[in-house]
């Protein structure tokens, strides 16, 4: 019992959602449309999942002195900041809230993310041996993108900005591609096996 | 106090802090990173509330011309079934809101990626096939046989061998300058942060020192 409710729950929204999408009339269109906002309010749940797990890591290391427990404050501190001047202020702009994110979270991110370039470029390149011809290629075509999307590679020569282009809009395009609908029919078979309850993994080995 | 000054200084302090990270792992790149990861949960936890929670469930329960819409209990008791999975009493529970997401999940994406990524893909290559100069007649037969030759090369339900392996060659052969180019455009989008961060230091930051010490115009 306890398998057969959740699995004809899924069965019920996501076959409601096929016939709302090829039968696009009432009752269809009704159903469908009000299970989407469901949906996303169902989802948020995991939000507040997933942060009361965070603050629960946390005060546990703290409890019990784990390792680098010393820095769970400092997230715990930064999670009550962010929640109680959203909560008592709001989300407009020039308020606590908004000005924390633009002065604190906003930059913290992009430096993340700029940290990455020093990672993948090293770990390029280790990996990246023109060990054959086709290592070699995958090696020219990132090293021409690159040059071509600074300034220096069209004063190198004034048509690498152009190999670039062709390599983004015509090779990569073909890949991208080919990948992306390699994708669609794996999407369309694992959410078949989803919805007729062939694949139950996401029950959490439950048998 | 000067706020936009604070901003700044509150923006360059943990931007340092965590390129502190590329000399070795240290306190003030801990300190950082855990700064981030709070502040980051808990702007995700008001950012649902406002622009999900609110308008998509509170002012449809409780409208603003009046009265309770009932209906709308269902998923916000199925959002709170979501939280049983910390109470293992009641764990159970978590599986039926699980139950939802999946199955309007699976459905809804399976019919948008059918669309988007296979249907709406194989009709751009088709129609790409161009005519003109010999460049361009060359470049559309290139993505066309792109496309076929990497799609024949991610079909694993026949041996590459003969005809077909020779396809599967040139499938991986176009993969490979695919994921090159995508490879340099990620480092480069990743560069461009990079330099962003390196201007606010120079530019926004950097002058503010004379300006507290008094000094400079």
């Amino acid at each position: 019992m306890r398998l057969i409710i959740p699995l004809a729950i899924t069965f019920t929204a996501g076959m409601l959602m096929i016939l709302n999408f090829f039968i696009p009339h009432q009752p269809f269109r009704f159903l469908g449309e009000n299970l989407q906002e469901w949906y996303l309010i169902v989802a948020s749940g995991s939000i507040f999942l997933g942060v009361m797990n965070l603050m629960h890591v946390h005060f546990r290391k703290i409890k019990l002195k784990l390792k680098n427990w010393k820095y769970s404050p400092v997230t715990i501190i930064g999670f009550l900041l962010m929640l109680v001047t959203g909560l008592i202020y709001g989300v407009t702009e020039l308020k606590p809230f908004d000005y924390l994110f633009m002065n604190m979270v906003a930059p913290m991110g992009a430096t993340m993310f700029s940290l990455l370039a020093f990672f993948v470029a090293s770990a390029a390149f280790r990996a990246f041996r023109a060990s054959n011809w086709r290592a070699t290629l995958l090696l020219t075509s990132a090293f021409l993108v690159m040059l071509g999307q600074v300034p220096v590679g069209a004063m190198i020569w004034d048509k690498i900005p152009l190999a670039k282009v062709w390599l983004m809009s015509i090779p990569n395009t073909a890949g991208q591609r080919a990948v992306m609908i390699g994708a669609a029919m794996g999407v369309v078979s694992t959410s078949l096996r989803m919805i007729f309850g062939i694949e139950r993994s996401w029950l959490g080995g439950a048998d | 106090m000067n706020w936009e000054i604070l901003g700044i200084w509150l923006g360059a302090l943990v931007t340092l802090c965590l390129y502190s990270f590329l000399y070795r792992d240290n306190p003030f790149y801990k300190f950082a990173e855990h700064l981030f990861v709070g502040m980051s949960a808990g702007y995700w936890v008001i950012y649902t509330i406002e622009n999900v929670l609110i308008p998509n469930w509170w002012l449809k329960m409780f409208p603003a011309e009046g009265g309770f819409n009932w209906v709308w209990l269902i998923p916000g008791i199925f959002a709170l079934f979501m939280l049983a999975r910390i109470v293992p009493k009641i764990a159970g529970l978590s599986r039926l809101s699980l139950g939802m997401i999946v199955g309007v999940g699976a459905g809804l994406s399976m019919v948008s990626f059918f669309q988007t990524n296979a249907m709406a893909q194989v009709k751009g290559t088709i129609f790409s096939v161009a005519t003109g100069s010999a460049w361009d007649v060359f470049s559309s037969l290139v993505l066309v046989v792109g496309v076929v030759s990497g799609l024949v090369y991610f079909f694993f339900s026949k041996a590459h061998t003969g005809l077909f392996g020779k396809t599967a060659n040139v499938g991986i052969t176009i993969l490979m300058v695919a994921f090159g180019a995508s490879f340099g455009y990620t480092i480069m989008a990743r560069i461009s942060l990079l330099i962003g961060r390196c201007q606010f230091l120079l530019e926004d930051w950097l002058p503010t020192i004379p300006r507290l010490l008094g000094i400079g115009g």
